[in-house]
């Protein structure tokens, strides 16, 4: 039964969808307040079915409803309670499901916030219209979730086991949460091109949903990558695989976006810029879709492919990214500019970052994109890996870490930067001192590294002072905290990489119980090898004692599970850290009575994800101030700023 | 001048500058750090030269395997037509079975062996790398649907 009520509710939400999409476009005229009452409550009725398809779904997740083709193929009744909930969007379908479910769930904060003009919110709801309908279509036509088996088989096929992990449980709605809010920010953007009212208010009107984006990109992009660390057992946290830079380059897009949409709303400056930037963010994350789901590439993520779907994804794509692109060329040339700046502003800096975000994006879309059209153009296969770039997008984010501080102490219009500079020298003293101590006192001595320490010191001890400058910390507003929290995550994360790509220490050894292998000043003594029965897989458990000096300071336990409803392996990797540094171990293969041990001691990885965290720490503090009506006006941070 | 202009004209010699700084490092990092992938069929019939780093793809052959002292391990990576000995030093993926398919990054050594620095195989029983499958049909050897 659930089926049925799950596929009636698609099929009703779509006919509402396309409600919405008409009566919202219609009502962008200045008469039609009806258009705009009846795309407000197609908004609410859309979200209600498709919660209510959802719903139906997760129903048939938890109570193993083996007629329902997903979760047959997706789903097992000896899987836990929590995984049986997070296989929901295990599969193509569920996750196609999900990706509606927040679009409707965004609809509905655009009709409720109602932020900008009534003509404005309509035809926001009439794009969100017209991108739900297109997704309805596709879920209904090629990913159906509610197909059903006839007859039931006894049992389902369960989850890759690679995704039955607390991380990577919340890593899809996070993304997601990313992905489709700047779907919000794309609508804002084609309805203030639609209604002329490309404004400082419609930046205003549209922040929230960029900030909330970012947030979740962030938030997802970080998890993703903490789950790859931990889970595939090599200690490496991003790979440059095209599908986690299909995350990148949304997040690159969006963080240019919060940049550049903050001149828009202060001085009407980078108008148009901000409405392309707006309309790319989204384009970026439907061509991540495009790549993720339809097979072109290999992953964890790409399900079994279907090439409908991939041209069905793809036409999206061409009429989505075509229809706003040539709305913009029509319309953003009869925008107004904003006021004039000199070439040391506020301004001037956020166009740079702009600038720069906007290259990087453009170095890991051609690297992520050439060796498709290469393999489409001549079929010679080729891959483009790390040391590519290494060479491209580093030397990028260093230029604009470096440069970062200088943002917030420029003043709006015109700045000046000597006094930006005395401001931030101690910083500078600082990141100099750290530089020649990591120079002169961490093995194996390397002078880039030593660099890049001190660019992430100079990031953090500037974020500091910047806030410090502005007044009594505990009498601040939130939102002073937000580009100083950010910024400040930006140098812990940078301290992150170059720590655990620089002086990782790796041992690899065959240990028999009994035998130890040493690893940065640690030995690893095997004690002894468990067969464990976990709820749906059986586990070696190994038993490692860590010993420092002659003293047994740690116990570990990696272990390796077979999953026998799946047929698959995963490594459950051990991980001990201090907060500065982590010893991780993955266990190996069994051999002649003994097991293979790798081991990891990365100094500094854990700063890597609570930069991540920082960051998304600066991006809700944004969002604090502008979702709670400001108490008195902050003249320091006008000042400041 | 008027100040939009200056503005404008700033926007675009930024955009400009970044643009062609931009395409001289991506052309640059292109051309040198771009890895080739081939089967062993075009390892022998290429002569790669020693010391350059490829992928190599195809089926573990069956009977191959080998493990040496601590955790070396030596194999035979075949299409059909060719085989290629392949060293590695480190941990096999979960899912290394002989007559699988898998991935391998390295580069060949003077005595026609593969150094692989890293072993990739599929994720799970029903995938099989894309360039593994491509390798396998241009030698003859792909079945569709057995792996």
């Amino acid at each position: 039964m659930t089926g049925e009520i799950g596929q009636l509710a698609l099929a009703l939400a779509f006919a509402l969808s396309a409600v919405m999409a008409i009566a919202g476009l219609a009502g962008a005229r200045e008469t039609a307040s009806q258009s705009r009452a009846l795309a407000s409550s197609a908004a609410i009725g859309m979200f209600v079915f498709v919660a209510l398809a959802f719903g139906a779904l997760m129903y048939a997740f938890v109570t193993s409803d083996f007629s329902v083709l997903n979760v047959a193929q997706n789903s097992h009744t000896a899987k836990p309670m929590i995984y049986k909930i997070t296989g929901v969007w295990g599969s193509h379908e569920g996750s196609m499901l999900l990706w509606i479910f927040v679009l409707a769930i965004y609809s509905l904060f655009i009709v409720f916030a109602q932020r900008g003009s009534a003509r404005l919110t309509s035809a926001a709801l009439g794009v969100q219209g017209l991108l739900a309908c297109a997704f309805l279509l596709f879920i209904l036509f090629t990913s159906n979730p509610f197909l059903r088996l006839d007859p039931p088989p006894f049992e389902g096929a369960g989850l890759n086991p690679l995704l039955q992990d607390p991380g990577l449980a919340m890593h899809p709605p996070m993304l997601y949460i990313g992905y489709v809010g700047l779907s919000a920010a794309f609508s804002y953007a084609a309805a203030a091109l639609i209604t002329g009212e490309a404004d400082a208010a419609w930046a205003r009107a549209a922040r929230p949903f960029m900030l909330l984006a970012w947030i979740a990109l962030t938030l997802g992009i970080t998890l993703g990558s903490w789950w790859a660390y931990y889970v595939l057992g090599w200690g490496g946290f991003w790979f440059w695989d095209p599908v986690e830079n299909a995350a990148l380059m949304p997040w690159l897009i969006a963080t240019a976006l919060l940049h550049s949409a903050l001149a828009t709303e202060r001085t009407g400056a980078f108008r148009s810029w901000t409405l392309l930037l707006a309309i790319l963010g989204f384009s970026l994350s439907l061509i991540g879709t495009f790549l993720v789901r339809s097979g072109v590439l290999s992953s964890v993520h790409a399900f079994a492919s279907d090439p409908t779907r991939g041209v069905y994804i793809l036409m999206m794509l061409v009429v989505a990214i075509g229809g706003a692109l040539a709305l913009f060329a029509w319309r953003a040339p009869q925008l107004q500019g904003g006021t004039a700046f000199e070439p040391v502003s506020k301004e001037s800096a956020l166009l740079l970052n702009n600038v720069l975000l906007s290259a990087a994006a453009a170095t890991v879309f051609i690297g992520t994109l050439y060796p498709l059209l290469l393999d489409a153009l001549t079929g010679q296969k080729i891959s483009v890996g790390p040391p590519y770039f290494a060479v491209t997008f580093a030397p990028i984010f260093v230029v604009l870490i470096a440069l970062v501080p200088f943002g917030p102490r420029l003043g709006w219009r015109n700045g000046d930067w000597r006094t930006a500079l005395r401001v931030l020298a101690p910083a500078l003293g600082i990141a100099m001192v750290a530089m020649l101590a990591v120079l002169a006192f961490v093995t194996p001595h390397s002078l880039v590294a030593a660099m890049a320490c001190g660019l992430g010191v100079w990031a953090i001890a500037a974020a500091v002072i910047d806030l410090a400058k502005r007044g009594d910390i505990r009498a601040l507003p939130i939102g002073a905290f937000a580009s100083a929290l950010a910024h400040l995550g930006l140098g812990v994360t940078l301290l992150g990489i170059t720590g655990t790509t620089v002086w990782r220490s790796e041992a690899l050894e065959l240990l028999k119980p009994g035998q130890s292998m040493p690893i940065a000043g640690y030995n690893l003594r095997l004690d002894g090898v468990q067969l464990l029965q976990g709820p749906n897989y059986q586990a070696e458990h190994a038993t490692i004692s860590v010993i420092s000096n002659g003293h047994i300071i740690a116990t570990m336990s990696p272990e390796k599970r077979a999953y026998p409803v799946e047929g698959q392996a995963t490594a459950d990797t051990a991980i001990r850290t201090t907060g500065f540094s982590d010893l991780y171990i993955a266990l190996g293969d069994e051999r002649d009575g003994g097991w293979i041990i790798r081991a990891y001691v990365s100094p500094l990885a854990p700063f890597i994800w609570f930069g991540g965290a920082f960051m998304a720490l600066g991006g809700l503090a944004g969002l604090w101030s502008r979702l709670r009506p400001r108490r008195a006006p902050a003249t320091k941070l006008a000042a400041a700023e | 001048m008027n100040p939009k202009k200056r503005r404008r004209l700033y926007f675009a010699a930024a955009l400009v500058v970044a643009g062609m700084g931009g395409a001289v490092l991506v052309l640059g990092a292109l051309k040198d750090n771009v890895l080739y992938f081939y089967s062993p069929s075009d390892v022998a019939t290429k002569h790669v030269s020693p010391g350059v780093a490829f992928r190599i793809g195809g089926l573990v052959e069956k009977g191959s395997v080998s493990h040496g002292a601590h955790a070396d391990v030596r194999f035979v990576v075949t299409d059909g037509r060719a085989n290629v000995p392949v060293e590695f030093h480190g941990v096999l993926p979960d899912l290394f079975r002989e007559g699988q398919g898998i991935v391998a990054m390295g580069a060949m050594n003077g005595t026609g062996t593969f150094d692989a620095t890293e072993v990739l195989a599929k994720h799970d029983e029903k995938y099989m790398p894309p360039e593994v499958v491509d390798a396998l049909k241009r030698s003859g050897r792909w079945k569709e649907g057995g792996t």
